[in-house]
């Protein structure tokens, strides 16, 4: 009845599995190009710093707090712009994350589908505003019409490093209320109806139940943030200032280690310079530190997904 | 090609005692992981028959029935164990190409899952992708199948409707048409009328008398009048408990006629499900 | 007689203040994040007025802020941003089909992949800047500070985005979809060709609007890349010089002359419409083409 079985591929099969061999290789190249993209990265920074730590003491570079490597002579003590990034990062996270949280809270438990639809798009459109921008709002409004007039500790100039920390903190915010509010939607709804029917109200239900239960992906959120924080250029290009020291006083201007990496950039230092190999050795020292907090995040992320499914 | 012949010679005599065999699973296992999901299964599916299983959830009766199609293959981690022999090749050897036992060997899934095209793309889907390009050969094969799914009255003059907008049991007829328009010999239903009202239902297991001198059918079902039914030869699978690792491996208990499992049944396993004392 | 049980809200004074403070809590979130946004726009508005008319578009840049616009940039922004789309798209969305239909889970090379997509979306974008200084720029290919090495360093950047985003799209085509097809005998490719990509494209394409719109927002790594210097032309091919509208209101934010605020402030009303717009298709999109399943 059925005359010459076979289940091997025929000529018109083999050479569709021809083309989907093909197509397999060319579809795992592209996505072997962002692996490539790290590779390079890693090599653009090594390579470079390599030859800065043979011309400049390693233990000046860590331990100094005197960074001057464009100047002469040149001072390569990159302490004073390792705490700029820390104070501007840890001034963003002091607005963002209650900030964010609140944020949050509000879009998760307590908003209204309408409401939700209308605050949600607002804040995606905060966060696609181009960090120029908000570099210009803390240089040409924050500064000027916040800092300088309530900032009690001295006098406040033209830039400042508590201007370019609180509008990177609003530059953040938007990330750390969007994915701290996917954490809480992941939260099953059994555990909050659990509450409920104890006598719980929608705030003991948000801080003792949802809060605790998405805390993984907040923290994951809060990290993510700071990275990003911490990477910023422009904003503390900006507004920051260029003159590198190391103060406690936040009014004060002050660079950080992208803002830095952006100032050098500009002048277009000349290639093999140890001023253009500065660029490259803060630049390995701010992907490290952004690589680790990335890390972490994604970490924690995968921790807490296990949680649920 | 040398290989093939020698394969063909060593199952000669296996298909010649039973000629109306097309599909002989012997100590079929699967695996996900180092999980035993399905383990013993030894069967044959006879052509122009109707063959259920029947088994309480999670006895692997879906399990067995995807791998005779390989739609394990897409699951990551899923290992075959024993053979699946398709009139003696089998279907998991370098002799098998895993596009090729689709072709032949066609499946219906538990929810109605219609593309979201019309109705005509839907049908023309499988001839396409299998090469038939000219319009009006297309059109051949989509009366053709519609027709043979019992569907063609009610569609014929919507044929560019969006499938999406038909009834669920009109959308899994649409899908048996999808399936035929390639011609498969053997064609597998996984549940296919647990979405449905008994009408649809009733429907599809009229459809499925019509098509099987055509089609020999393996439909997995949790209904057991539904098997009692339709189906010629009946397969009951259950779980055992691993005591050691409590971890449940569906088997296989009895395969027979369906006529004997429903009346006297050898394994009083199965006599205790069909009672329903048990599942 | 005996008391009934209450079924009002039982209110101490504590709860009832702890209500408020989290209360209280919650609309700072929402209200200063939204205030923020608004004072910006007033801000950037108030202050551009002046010179918000058809002379910012169609002059040159200059340093007489004066006679100073920025129709290089936007012509400039065009080329990179487009540029960028037709490099970083095919790669990204090729990559999330291998990722998400191809790829085995329990490879590691598979893995890596993953991990090393979810770190490089978070890597501080003037690294990338780093990377194209040497490698780009300078070094090996010496292209120089062109569009076309803009282009290339933004779209190493944005590819991480358009991966993750195409894959979530690619993710919400149901599997039945897939497993239909597959059935029929279909080979993978086929059937992510004619299930999977037809099923996602309102996804992808909204995804990826929203991931080259950061393209064009983007300043940090293009100063790294000599982009900072006065362009009166505009860019007539790859190998062209070239400003961009970020790095042009960039320059004129960090002029030593106050008269060009104003102008940077007009320069960002102009990006930041360009980015509504970009945001707004998208999301009509999104809402055209919102299926269910």
């Amino acid at each position: 009845m059925i005359p010459e079985i076979s289940l091997q591929p025929s000529v018109g099969v083999r050479r569709r599995m021809l083309v989907e061999r093909v197509i397999k290789g060319v579809l795992a190249a592209m996505a072997g190009v962002t692996v490539v993209t790290s590779v390079l990265i890693v090599v653009a920074l090594v390579r470079p710093a390599i030859s800065f730590f043979g011309d400049v003491n390693f233990l000046e570079f860590i331990g100094g707090v005197d960074w001057k490597p464009l100047f002469k002579p040149p001072h390569f003590g990159v302490w004073s712009i390792f705490v700029g990034s820390l104070w501007v990062g840890s001034i963003a996270l002091v607005v963002a994350i209650p900030l964010g949280l609140g944020a949050a809270f509000f879009l998760s438990e307590y908003a209204s589908p309408r409401v939700r639809s209308i605050v949600k798009p607002v804040l995606e459109v905060l966060a696609g505003i181009p960090t120029v921008v908000f570099g210009f709002f803390a240089l040409n409004f924050v500064n000027p019409n916040l800092v300088a007039k309530l900032w009690p500790v001295g006098d406040v100039g033209t830039y400042s490093v508590l201007a370019a920390g609180l509008v990177t903190g609003i530059m953040i915010l938007p990330t750390v209320a969007s994915l701290a509010e996917d954490a809480m939607a992941s939260v099953p709804d059994a555990l909050r109806q659990g509450a409920y029917a104890l006598g719980s109200n929608r705030r003991e239900v948000s801080t003792s139940v949802v809060f605790p239960a998405a805390l993984s992906g907040i923290v994951a959120a809060v990290v993510l943030a700071a990275s990003r924080a911490i990477g910023e250029t422009t904003i503390a290009l900006l507004a920051a200032g260029s003159k590198a020291q190391l103060s406690g006083n936040p009014g004060e201007e002050g660079q950080t280690m992208a803002g830095f990496i952006g100032f050098a950039g500009i002048g277009d230092q000349a290639t093999g310079s140890t001023g253009y190999q500065s660029i490259f050795a803060v630049g390995a020292l701010l992907f490290v530190v952004t690589m680790l907090l990335n890390i972490a995040s994604i970490r924690v992320v995968r921790r807490f997904r296990e949680v649920y499914e | 090609m040398e290989t093939q012949d020698l394969e063909q010679n060593s199952t000669e005599q296996e298909t010649k005692i039973s000629d109306n065999v097309v599909l002989t699973a012997t100590d079929l296992a699967v695996f996900y992981g180092d999980f035993r999901a399905v383990r013993d299964v030894n069967l044959e599916i006879r052509r122009g028959e109707i063959t259920a299983f029947i088994g309480p959830s999670g006895c692997g009766k879906s399990t067995v029935l995807r791998c005779f199609n390989r739609m394990n293959d897409l699951i990551a981690g899923a290992r075959v164990e024993g053979s699946v022999k398709y009139h003696g090749i089998d279907l998991y050897g370098d002799q098998a190409d895993a596009g090729e036992v689709r072709r032949r060997i066609g499946m219906v899934f538990q929810r109605p899952n219609p593309f979201p095209k019309s109705i005509y793309d839907n049908v023309a889907y499988g001839p396409r992708v299998n090469g038939v390009r000219k319009k009006s050969e297309l059109d051949a094969i989509v009366e053709k199948s519609l027709v043979g799914a019992a569907l063609w009255d009610e569609v014929k003059d919507r044929l560019d409707a969006s499938a999406m907008g038909i009834s669920g049991g009109q959308q899994q007829r649409l899908c048996i048409a999808r399936s035929i328009a390639i011609e498969p010999e053997i064609l597998l239903m996984d549940e296919p009328c647990s979405a449905l009202d008994p009408i649809a239902t009733a429907r599809i297991e009229d459809l499925m008398q019509e098509i099987k001198q055509q089609y020999t059918i393996v439909i997995v079902t949790h209904n057991m009048q539904q098997a009692g039914r339709v189906s010629d030869s009946t397969g009951f699978f259950t779980t055992e408990v691993n005591s050691e690792s409590d971890r449940r491996t569906g088997v296989l208990v009895e395969f027979n006629s369906t006529q004997k499992i429903f009346s006297r049944p050898d394994d009083s396993r199965t006599e205790a499900y069909i009672t329903g004392r048990f599942g | 007689m005996t008391s009934l049980p209450s079924l009002r809200a039982e209110k101490t004074p504590s709860r009832s203040a702890k209500d408020l403070v989290f209360r209280i809590f919650m609309f700072a979130g929402i209200g200063i994040a939204l205030g923020s946004l608004a004072t910006l726009l007033a801000n950037v508005i108030i202050e551009g007025a002046p010179r918000l008319n058809l002379d910012l578009v169609t002059s040159m840049p200059s340093a007489r802020p004066r006679r100073a616009g920025i129709q290089s940039a936007i012509f400039g922004s065009l080329w990179v941003v487009l540029t960028t789309a037709a490099i970083s798209l095919p790669t990204g969305i090729g990559a999330a089909i291998y990722l998400e239909e191809f790829a085995r889970r329990d490879r590691w090379y598979n893995r890596l992949i993953e991990l090393n997509v979810q770190n490089l979306a978070a890597v501080p974008s003037v690294v990338f800047g780093i990377l194209g200084l040497a490698f780009i720029k300078r070094g090996p290919l010496g292209l120089g500070s062109t569009v076309i090495t803009a282009s290339l360093v933004l779209s190493m950047l944005v590819l991480p985005t358009v991966v993750i985003v195409s894959r979530e799209a690619i993710r919400a085509v149901p599997d039945s979809f897939r497993q239909g097809s597959l059935a029929l005998g279909a080979t993978k490719w086929e059937t992510v060709r004619h299930q999977v990509l037809p099923n996602a494209f309102p996804g992808i394409l909204t995804g990826t609007i929203l991931s080259v719109s950061r393209a064009l927002g983007e300043s940090a790594p293009l100063l790294m890349l000599g982009a900072l210097t006065f362009i009166t032309f505009n860019p007539t091919g790859l190998d062209s010089q070239y400003t961009v509208l970020p790095i042009q209101i960039f320059s004129y934010i960090s002029s030593a002359k106050q008269e060009f605020r104003p102008l940077a402030a007009a320069s960002i009303v102009v990006l930041l419409a360009v980015l509504l717009a970009l945001n707004a298709v998208a999301i009509f999109l999104r809402n055209k083409y919102q299926k269910r399943w």
